[in-house]
């Protein structure tokens, strides 16, 4: 028997979402996405009528705090998108296994929906020995491959697939490589993080199914939506650095009052993230927020950017600009050593006078 | 005749675990646990500055997560002498008491019920009759005819549309099932319930470590401030939001999961406390430092081991003690210098992997020699079961209130003997009364740190030997805590300030570890023994005791006989 495949707004209702929540759902998502008012519309009208992305999603190296953070997510629209359906109807971790009839099984749905759906990866791929990572008797290469033939493109989720994360540290002893060192001829979405913020996992789906397209990417192919501000610009506790404001050691006076963590190690001026826009569970907090400097999870390689509390300007490997000190100045707009020297200047005079208030 | 099943992957599970079992005369006769993953943290660590090490531990697990960061904050600071302000212990209790009410109550409801609960079952349920029940258990206000009316009518739609999505490919109609339509309606609603208030609880986690999964620790304390008056830290209005939180996981707890529990223990005693106890001892390091960390006499939760079910003595357990707890590698996919015989201490223990198994694809591994990538860990050459069942035996045996008394209470609304409490119905008791434990103490805990903040003491970072330049040459530590699925060490040398050696022994090295080379069986593997299969192609009641240990969410199970061929292949949760 053809099944009937139902759009998700109709999966929605069928499972108690109101049309006003629905709604509300799209708006939000279009103002994510950064998309213009009638995004909203055009965001609706897509979850509406068309049919719903089939999904697989393999788990391989990795820890699945993205998943959790998945299952964080706030809006039951978003477990309607992925809970009922997606995840656990086309999950390699519930499908795939030895045994040639299991493999058949993966292969038919494959093939039912070939150069249709979307294949999810979570996690990292060994390849010093593959072994070191199998389900089902077989290794995560081989599970990858195959699934990676039919697929229209490949979301990447977290830092483990995007760029091999904690195990891809040095030295690697398992080889771990993310999958676009894996995968060539595929469109590759790289939603960065450890883990990435549920909202953005869920806007990235959405823009896949609005536009049935892969969203714009930066230079390390992640959307620009989500990825293209840095933490440190978008951070409310900017207003402290520009003044030269910062926290010494944890837990001081400067902590309490909550000023800047650049001299605890903040790595916010390298890392493009919207940590600082839609925060975590809910908006509750972000890292910075709760006392903690951010430690990069959304670059390649941030692991072997530690140590985590000592500031590192010169660090390499930091996103897509050379070094941490030039960050500032190409963001910034600005060209000439000399201006940081002024702002430098600045932020001292400004602390001078705030010193000298606060000791009158 | 013997038939062998292969149960790959029990997913959500790091470490992509794999059970083979031999089915003999309907039961199983013998049984092998495997982990088909490995990641070689603890290398990657060496060399590190210790005080980071927190941040690449904790990635090992985002089910768990934070209790490894926690372990390895621990660890280096028992290594480096620094005590934690009171505050900040109490702070990293909380931490830890709402990971304990996330992981069980999901472990529960998305993990483990639907072994009991026969979802196909509940559309059968009179909505009226439902109400009546879910009334006659607990005052939780959402039981009314009428919810239930449309949970039921959300599941027939379900069902109906042909899609089972996440209840696709259960065993339902499986005879092992008990319960009766109003029933599993009762906890199907609860399953859906519980999914909404999942993601509440852990925003304590956001408010105090700024996200979750992987909230943020530091060495010597809490990364954030509390002021009661200033805007910018941890305030009086952030903490009235996780009291806000802490009551209402309380009253879940209490009305929705507990009752639950008893229903689900009730319908199912007869046979399932009898069955699945496996080896006998039980390891508990403890937690939940009311004082320090290092006065173990404090504890909420108290430290020992219990031999042979014999709950008139508590043996202490010294994890510094080079010759107590020691790992193996026999049947491992690991190689040591002495050899495949040698047990290593932690603080000498190595990190070299040595991969014999079958080239993948592979259909079976070769048990009679290697097959796992977990070690086998011992104490002075003991298996050990750990998780809240080993809690809480350790506890009773220590004559701890208020466990006893939870304990006995509990085993006489039952009407069962102690002896129920060893076996796959007595883990997942525990594993109950321990949250209801946890919600109390999470209370007790933030109602102490309110005194403390009151009197002034906000003190959150030890700071004083934050500088590795005021570190010796060389040290070691050992980090020890409870995770929600066991007994948890982490072991790190700190050598010319850096990490020189890293080690874990993580819950499921005890409970899923392969057997040692002596033959003698680890927790997981034992517990399976004689347990019985009523159909082998759909092998409910291997589940039953393997979800017991909280091994996480969907199974995808291949069952093969003797020659490898595919049998059948059964989805389930």
């Amino acid at each position: 028997m053809e099944e009937k495949r139902l759009s998700v707004y109709e999966e929605c209702a069928a499972r108690g979402v109101s049309r006003r929540d629905f709604l509300k759902f799209c708006t939000t998502m279009a103002a994510w996405m950064g998309l213009q008012q009638s995004g909203a519309a055009q965001v609706a009208n897509a979850l509406e009528v068309k049919p719903r992305l089939p999904v697989v999603w393999l788990h391989l190296q990795e820890c699945t705090c993205c998943s959790e953070s998945f299952l964080r997510s706030s809006h039951p629209v978003v477990a309607t998108l992925l809970l009922d359906r997606i995840s656990l109807d086309y999950s390699e971790t519930l499908m795939a296994a030895a045994g040639h009839q299991a493999e058949a099984a993966l292969r038919d749905t494959m093939q039912k929906y070939r150069n249709e759906y979307l294949l999810m990866i979570e996690g990292s791929v060994p390849t010093a020995n593959e072994a070191c990572c199998c389900i089902g008797g077989r290794s995560a290469r081989q599970i990858v491959d195959e699934a990676a033939a039919g697929a229209r493109a490949v979301i990447a989720w977290g830092n483990c697939a995007s760029s091999g994360c904690v195990q891809a540290a040095n030295p690697n002893p398992t080889g771990a490589k993310p999958i676009h060192r894996i995968l060539r001829s595929k469109p590759i979405i790289n939603v960065q993080g450890c883990p990435p913020i549920a909202e953005v996992m869920a806007g990235i789906i959405v823009h896949m199914l609005t536009f049935e397209g892969i969203p714009q990417l930066d230079g390390l192919g992640r959307p620009k939506a989500f990825y293209s501000r840095r933490v440190h610009d978008t951070c409310y506790r900017r207003a402290n650095f520009d003044a030269g404001l910062f926290v010494e050691s944890f837990d001081d006076d400067n902590a309490n009052k909550g000023y800047c963590l650049y001299k605890v190690g903040c790595k916010g001026p390298n890392t493009y993230n919207a940590c600082g826009i839609i925060k975590w569970n809910e908006g509750v907090s972000y890292p910075i927020q709760s006392g903690h400097p951010c430690i990069g999870c959304s670059e390649a390689n941030f692991w072997d950017n530690s140590p985590f509390y000592k500031h590192n300007p010169g660090v390499k490997g930091f996103g897509i600009e050379a070094t941490a000190d030039q960050i500032g100045l190409i963001v910034g707009g600005i060209t000439v050593a000399g201006i940081a020297a002024h702002a430098v200047a600045t932020n001292i005079r400004k602390k001078q006078l705030i010193e000298n208030k606060s000791n009158e | 005749m013997s038939e062998r099943i292969v149960v790959d992957p029990v997913t959500r599970i790091e470490g992509h675990l794999r059970i083979e079992a031999e089915i003999e005369d309907g039961r199983v006769k013998d049984a092998f646990s495997s982990g088909t993953m490995v990641r070689g943290i603890e290398t990657i660590v060496n060399g590190r500055d210790p005080r980071d090490a927190w941040a690449f531990v904790g990635r090992v697990c985002g089910v768990c997560t934070s209790t490894h960061s926690l372990c390895s904050v621990r660890a280096v600071e028992n290594a480096l002498g620094i005590v934690v302000p009171p505050s900040a212990e109490l702070v990293r209790n909380l931490m830890i008491a709402t990971l304990y009410m996330h992981d069980h109550v999901v472990h529960f409801y998305h993990l483990h019920a639907l072994d009991w609960v026969d979802v196909v079952s509940s559309l059968k349920a009179d909505p009226a009759a439902a109400a009546r029940l879910a009334q006659s258990l607990s005052p939780w206000p959402k039981s009314s005819e009428g919810y239930f009316a449309a949970i039921q009518s959300r599941i027939g739609r379900f069902v109906g549309s042909g899609q089972l999505g996440i209840f696709s490919n259960g065993y339902w109609g499986h005879p092992a099932y008990k319960l009766r339509p109003e029933q599993n309606l009762v906890a199907v609603a609860h399953y859906l319930e519980a999914l909404e208030w999942q993601k509440e609880v852990v925003k304590i986690h956001t408010v105090f470590g700024g996200k979750n999964p992987h909230p943020n620790f530091v060495v010597g304390g809490m990364p954030c401030s509390i002021n009661l008056h200033e805007p910018n830290a941890i305030n009086s209005e952030r903490l009235a939001f996780v009291k806000q939180k802490l009551d209402e996981a309380k009253t879940f707890i209490e009305q929705v999961y507990i009752p639950d529990l008893l229903l689900i223990a009730e319908a199912y005693k007869e046979d399932w406390s009898r069955i699945g106890g496996g080896i006998s001892n039980y390891l508990s390091y403890g937690d939940f430092p009311m004082a320090e960390y290092g006065d173990v006499g404090n504890y909420l939760m108290p430290r020992g081991i219990v031999l042979g079910r014999d709950l008139s003595r508590v043996h202490p357990v010294d994890a510094h003690s080079p010759d107590q707890i020691k790992e193996y590698i026999y049947h491992s996919w690991y190689a040591y210098q002495e050899g495949d015989q040698a047990g290593l201490h932690p603080f000498k223990g190595e990190t070299r992997l040595n991969y014999t198994g079958p080239k993948p694809p592979y259909t079976h591994l070769d048990t009679g020699d290697k097959y796992s990538w977990i070690k086998t860990p011992r104490w002075k050459d003991e298996p050990m079961e750990v998780g809240p069942l080993a809690r809480m035996i350790v506890a009773y045996a220590a004559g701890k209130e208020p466990q006893k008394s939870l304990i006995d209470d509990t085993l006489k609304k039952l009407n069962l003997p102690l002896e129920a409490l060893y076996s796959t119905l007595g883990r997942t008791a525990a594993r109950a009364l321990e949250t209801l434990l946890t919600a109390d103490w999470a209370l007790d805990i933030f109602d102490k740190l309110m005194e403390n903040l009151r009197y002034g003491d906000s003190r959150m970072v030890n700071h004083t030997l934050w500088s590795p330049k005021l570190w010796p040459d060389e040290a070691r530590g050992v980090g020890l805590s409870e995770a929600p699925r066991g007994a948890l060490a982490h072991f790190v040398v700190i050598k010319d300030r850096q990490v020189g050696n890293y080690q874990m022994v993580v819950p499921s090295t005890w409970n899923a570890s392969p057997r040692d080379a002596q033959g003698v069986l680890s927790a997981y593997e034992s517990a399976l023994i004689h347990t019985p299969v009523h159909d082998p192609e759909q092998p409910l009641e291997i589940l039953r005791t393997i979800h017991s240990f909280d091994p996480c969410l969907a199974c995808a199970v291949h069952l093969y006989d003797e020659e490898g061929k595919y049998v059948h292949q059964i989805d389930t949760f």
